[in-house]
């Protein structure tokens, strides 16, 4: 259940605009269904009180938009608290302008996964609504499904790493804490896989990749002014792949492109449309990054230097990274 | 499209003793652009440059590859040849069918499949070259030697003399180093300070060389020609341009326990102190560790005698700046610590002693005089025992080092032989694994101990030393005799092994230099560029590069300053063209590469942008000082979108290679 609801920031929105604080809003907007959620930039009150939503499903993140956000005046970006950890990761990396920004931390309880939630209450999901610890799904067939909440949260969220904002102008509500994550538990099992058991795994959700570009296209890290992958110089633009390895080099190579840089938001597996759990690769670049050089998590502040772009007498001879690392390293 | 021609070098049997060279220059004749290939006996040769030059005219070539040694070898030479035929310098790949190839390879097929394979990697490359022109910058007339042992010492005084301004930095009070704290020099035992003294007093009194005494290097930036150093001058409390040296307050200090580091903690000395009578710069310095004023507030004995006035107890740690052209390491040697060697019973007893000790303990200016005293009692040891290669050749290196140390067997024979010219009455025992000593002169001494001194010298490791009464017993085998020895001794002596003094490894942090695995600085070639670092502008002067004598390490002084002279005595330098350049258009602005930059050579500006919406944007882009490039490709690799880029080693040029071996 969001402690915030949205006639809340509907309200805190309109009084930005009113004031002159901001001119426009990054905010999710209703699509067809309750859990068909879209990022959309509302420029008034009435705008929002249409289309504006915020329940269980708005697991976007806005961070990102602020890129290529332009006009005149701040924007207002509601950020939840996995969020705030890539608006600081780009701040860092001087992405976008601080002063153009308006930003309001918001506490969240944790998003849905409307493809666990189909899974168990079958075809014909019209909507879902929640009630305490419970979501009311609506479905065509079944009628109203009551399912507990917890259980079909999104992975990352089981898992979140932190409800404790670490960058906005204004605070919604409470601010939590930095959780006692379990996040590693599943890159721990892929760890302990053999190599050939490993390959198969990754040879298996990899090769239902449609190379949509999704993942790369939603990801915070992922905001090169051109992409390699869109770059004809690079020699593999667009390229579809022709074989089964591949896919595997281009989900490999944006793991290796983001290393040190991501900040684990989960966007990338919430985006994919054949379900590939791809936040694991980067979970394991975070692991390995934690197990090498000490803890880092990337965005936690604005300025920090990655491990990977830093220099100290105690970093890891390569070496040694494998006897560290275990035999499965 | 490149029109390049392939020269095949046969290099004796070097090459074509293992690699096919014909078929090499055939195939290659197809690789696309190759318009001309050939095989020659000694490409290098003048005959074999004029025939490069000819097919450059004839064929109207625009790129090369040479297949040969090393580029390490004969890269510059290639590109002579191409500049003389007129082409730019950069036109010319090698392709390293040498060292990489014919000479780990037996077999005939294998070395040619493999040589023709690097050929079509370096065709790949040349195809995708193209001009590149060196900057130039300009060269700062002055030396920085870190280090004011002998060796920094010797450095200094050799660019000085040839009229380059010279700085020392030291970290001690007074320069000197090691040699100052030996007794008497192999093979020839003339007295150290005797012939270091008069040095040092010429380091001190040269107009060319100013000495930074009791100072750190705590920051190096820039490049060859134009280093900026930080330099830290530690409080010393005394005001250098007062301190007339004349000792007063090192009599009257009330502080008297100081361990004297000089006599390695065998005495003691003052809180306020000059290291030995002959320092230079002769100044004293307050050890704030033990100074009862600086940690109380209450004393000032030695401002109240001090004459001139010197004393200055808030004086601060001072940081200056200066811009050098060359910089040399000479940061020297300790002897390693007997702490993993306890079967010595060095912690256990007073009279089991380093070599180094021992020098003090038998120097005239030392704690006994000069006299032979043992530390325990001061009495007259009548039995000594030297034990070889404590912590040298450590197979293992778990204790110890794997190295050998060099300089024990000379000084061991050198002590073993003075203490039975002093005191005939003295058993001395040298045990042994090897003796080592070549060097001029050298095994003629060590003869002359055993021959003529009756020194007993056994081929044997000592097992353990046992304090027993005052007697130190001594088990030891005597391989040749295939016996076990034990010996009640009055004195053990350890040839402790020598490692680089703690201070080079960060040094070498600080000048990017590379180290070995022993934190010995590394050559740039073993054997061809001895005393350069792989660093440009970085020199190696004395133990700091591996261990050596005092002959020795004057000898790399010497070269090292002349190294130095050659460099300084160019007005401009030639840069690498070899450098980092942005794709504005695709850079972030993200600052990777600015954080992974060994050199400061990256900056960021913010710039106006025509964009493909037809909008004008300001974007922060990365800008390369390519004078202060060292082109290492440290930024091309941390660039998320491939932005950076090496001239000369594009990433596409890389993979040109790669696919070309991968074909």
């Amino acid at each position: 259940m969001q402690t915030v609801t949205k006639e809340m920031l509907i309200a805190k929105a309109a009084e930005l605009l009113d004031n002159g604080s901001v001119t426009r809003v990054f905010g999710w907007q209703k699509g067809e269904f309750d859990y068909d959620v879209t990022p959309a930039l509302f420029h008034s009150a009435a705008e929002m009180e249409k289309d504006f939503v915020w329940n269980d499903f708005c697991g976007a993140n806005f961070s990102k938009y602020l890129i290529k956000d332009k006009g005149e005046g701040k924007v207002l970006v509601f950020l939840k608290p996995c969020d705030t950890y890539s608006f600081n990761q780009l701040l860092t990396e001087h992405r976008f302008d601080r002063e153009k920004v308006y930003a309001v931390g918001i506490p969240c309880d944790g998003m849905a996964d409307i493809r666990l939630i189909k899974e168990e209450a079958g075809e014909g999901v019209t909507g879902v609504d929640t009630e305490g610890d419970e979501l009311v799904v609506h479905t065509l067939y079944d009628g109203d499904i009551r399912l507990n909440r917890g259980d079909f949260l999104a992975e990352r969220c089981k898992v979140c790493k932190s409800k404790k904002h670490v960058a906005y102008d204004e605070l919604m509500g409470d601010d939590g804490e930095i959780a006692d994550s379990a996040r590693f538990d599943e890159v721990a099992k892929l760890e302990a896989m053999s190599a050939d058991e490993r390959f198969a795994f990754w040879q298996n959700e990899l090769s239902r990749c449609i190379r949509c570009n999704a993942c790369r296209d939603v990801c915070p890290a992922c905001s090169c002014e051109k992409c390699v992958f869109g770059n004809p110089k690079s020699g593999v633009e667009n390229k579809a792949a022709s074989d089964s390895f591949e896919e595997k080099m281009f989900h490999i190579i944006r793991a290796f492109h983001v290393a040190g840089r991501c900040t684990d938001c989960g966007e990338c597996s919430r985006v994919c449309p054949q379900h590939i759990p791809l936040h694991l690769l980067n979970r394991k670049f975070i692991k390995d990054i934690d197990t090498f050089y000490g803890e880092y998590q990337a965005g936690a502040e604005v300025g920090s230097r990655a491990p990977l772009v830093d220099y100290t007498e105690g970093d890891i001879e390569p070496s040694k990274a494998v006897e560290r690392g275990g035999a499965n390293a | 499209m490149q029109r390049i021609g392939v020269f095949v070098c046969w290099c004796g049997t070097n090459i074509a003793g293992t690699v096919d060279v014909v078929k090499v220059a055939q195939t290659l004749a197809n690789e696309p652009g190759v318009v001309f290939s050939a095989d020659y006996q000694y490409m290098c040769s003048q005959a074999g440059q004029d025939m490069i030059k000819e097919a450059v005219k004839k064929h109207k070539l625009t790129g090369l590859v040479i297949c040969s040694c090393s580029p390490r070898m004969h890269e510059a030479t290639f590109r002579k040849t191409a500049a003389a035929a007129g082409l730019n310098p950069y036109m010319v790949e090698i392709a390293n069918i040498r060292e990489q190839c014919s000479w780990v390879h037996k077999e005939m097929p294998i070395g040619t499949e493999k040589a023709i394979i690097l050929g079509k990697a370096a065709v790949a490359k040349v195809n995708l070259n193209a001009p590149l022109t060196p900057g130039e910058s300009p060269v700062t007339k002055r030396a920085l030697v870190i280090g004011g042992g002998i060796a920094g010492i010797q450095t200094a005084l050799d660019i000085a003399d040839a009229g380059f301004p010279v700085d020392i930095v030291e970290k001690l009070p007074t320069i000197g180093g090691k040699m100052a704290q030996l007794d008497k020099t192999f093979p020839t035992l003339d007295c150290a300070a005797c012939i270091l003294t008069p040095k040092m007093v010429d380091a001190g009194q040269h107009e060319k060389i100013r000495i930074f005494s009791y100072s750190e290097v705590t920051d190096i930036g820039g490049f060859v020609g134009n280093f900026h150093v930080t330099i830290k001058k530690k409080a010393r409390y005394v005001r250098e341009d007062l301190c007339t040296g004349c000792g007063l307050c090192t009599e009257k200090c009330p502080q008297k326990k100081v361990p004297n580091e000089f006599n390695l903690g065998m005495d003691t000395r003052r809180a306020i102190y000059i290291p030995f009578a002959q320092a230079v710069p002769k100044i004293a310095a307050i050890d704030e560790d033990y100074c009862t004023m600086l940690k109380t507030g209450k004393c000032g004995v030695c401002a109240k005698v001090c004459t001139a006035g010197a004393i200055d107890y808030k004086q601060q740690d001072e940081y200056i700046t200066v811009d050098y052209g060359a910089i040399v390491a000479a940061t020297g040697y300790n002897p390693i610590s007997m702490d993993k060697f306890d079967e010595f019973a060095y912690s256990q007893s007073k009279d089991v002693i380093t070599s180094l000790e021992f020098e003090r303990l038998t120097n005239a200016a030392g704690p006994t005089a000069g006299k032979l005293l043992r530390p325990s009692d001061g009495k007259h040891p009548h039995t000594i025992v030297f034990v070889q290669c404590v912590g040298s050749r450590c197979s293992g290196a778990d204790k110890g080092k794997e190295y050998c140390s060099k300089i024990c067997c000379m000084y061991t024979a050198k002590h073993a032989m003075l203490t039975r010219d002093k005191y005939p009455d003295t058993d001395v025992y040298v045990f042994y694994i090897d003796v080592r000593t070549p060097g001029k002169n050298f095994d003629e001494f060590y003869r002359r101990a055993v021959e003529e001194y009756g020194v007993h010298y056994i081929k044997g490791m000592v097992g353990k030393v046992t304090p027993d009464g005052d007697k130190l017993v001594v088990q030891a085998s005597d391989l040749l005799a295939g016996k076990q020895m034990k010996i009640d001794a009055d004195l053990v002596v350890l040839a402790a092994a020598i490692e680089p003094d703690k201070s080079a490894r960060p040094l070498a942090t600080l000048l990017t230099a590379s180290m070995d695995t022993n934190d010995f600085f590394t050559e740039a070639h073993p054997k061809l560029r001895p005393v350069e670092s792989p660093t440009a502008g970085v020199f190696l002067s004395g133990t700091c590069q591996g261990p050596k004598d005092i002959p020795e390490t004057v000898s790399q002084a010497g070269a090292a300053a002349s190294k130095v002279i050659g460099l300084l005595a160019k007005d401009k330098l030639m840069g690498n063209p070899c450098v980092a350049h942005s794709d504005e258009m695709m850079c972030n602005g993200c600052s990777s590469c600015e954080k992974v930059c060994p050199y400061g050579a990256i900056t960021y500006a913010d710039k106006e942008y025509r964009m493909p919406d037809r909008t004008t944007k300001v974007r922060r882009v990365a800008v390369v000082n390519e004078a202060v490039c060292q082109g290492c490709g440290c930024c091309t690799v941390a660039c998320p979108s491939g932005a950076m880029d090496l001239k000369g080693f594009a990433s596409a040029q890389i993979m040109a290679e790669v696919d070309a071996i991968c074909k």
